[in-house]
């Protein structure tokens, strides 16, 4: 699954993304590097997204489940504005550019 | 014609690549949701919900005891059948599932199940759905036979219409129609 298949550089740092684009490795993220994978998906990052992005993370790294259900709760976003600030999926796209792993649940 | 074992094989193997190279995605689905029971009404709700995070269009059509779902009265209080069920708890005697409040209580632990996955009452999955670009509709003739009118279903009800514009919705390329 987290098998190495490509090694993008972004200003001048190497990240290893898995065959579907997510982050084997998320410590290698940062905001910049983020702004230009939000680019690939059309998406110019403000604030609000950045919050969406930070709270994506510390849940990751607390080892909290993601849902789409979890984040229209956080107080950042409802889940409309969740889904206006990602289109085309909001928890795979907003993951990706957060540089965690692929959300696995089914609601 | 008779076909060989091994003609038979390549054909099998020629028809597989056919369909590999013709893989289409699945854009929209539409989701016709006929039963009111607990898990089935969830199937339908999680199948729509999950192709929006997926990025793709979902639409919904209640039917018959599937308008319970929608029925704000209803739509928190489904239950799951504890007789007539095989599958429910395997070895019990139906007559206990047909004790008084033991549908009650068995829909209960459900739920309570439901939400430690963090699955969302009925009423407010629905809002998830609209939030999330869905469509939610009523069935016309249904609704006329349980005498139901669009005050009587959840807000996200968007319409009530007949089996012809539920077709309506189906249309475009990459649609597949899910029946529940």
């Amino acid at each position: 699954m987290n098998q190495i298949m490509e090694a993008l550089t972004i200003n001048g740092v190497n990240i290893d993304l898995n065959e579907e684009g997510y982050f084997t490795n998320p410590s290698q993220w940062s905001r910049e590097i983020a702004i230009e994978l939000a680019k690939d998906a059309n998406i110019e990052l403000t604030d609000k997204h950045f919050e969406v992005l930070e709270f994506l993370r510390a849940k990751h790294n607390q080892e909290v489940q993601l849902t789409i259900r979890k984040v229209g709760k956080s107080g950042i976003v409802d889940i409309k504005q969740f889904y206006a600030l990602f289109p085309g999926g909001p928890l795979k796209v907003s993951s990706k550019i957060a540089g965690i792993p692929k959300p696995v649940s089914c609601v | 014609m008779s076909l060989t074992p091994s003609k038979m094989e390549e054909v099998l193997n020629k028809r597989t690549t056919e369909t590999v190279e013709k893989k289409q995605q699945v854009e929209k689905v539409l989701i016709i949701c006929a039963r009111g029971t607990l898990e089935d009404v969830y199937a339908a709700l999680i199948m729509a919900n999950g192709a929006l995070a997926e990025g793709k269009e979902a639409k919904m059509f209640f039917t018959f005891f599937g308008l319970d779902a929608i029925n704000k009265e209803k739509s928190d209080h489904l239950h799951t059948a504890t007789v007539g069920n095989p599958a429910f708890m395997r070895g019990m005697p139906t007559m206990i599932g047909g004790l008084p409040g033991f549908e009650a209580l068995a829909s209960h632990m459900m739920k309570k199940e439901m939400d430690k996955l963090d699955i969302p009452p009925v009423s407010e999955f629905l809002e998830m759905i609209e939030a999330g670009g869905g469509e939610i509709y009523a069935c016309k003739l249904a609704a006329d036979m349980f005498h139901l009118k669009k005050e009587d279903f959840a807000p996200e009800v968007k319409d009530i219409i007949t089996v012809g514009q539920m077709y309506d919705l189906a249309e475009g390329e990459g649609v597949q129609i899910i029946f529940v």
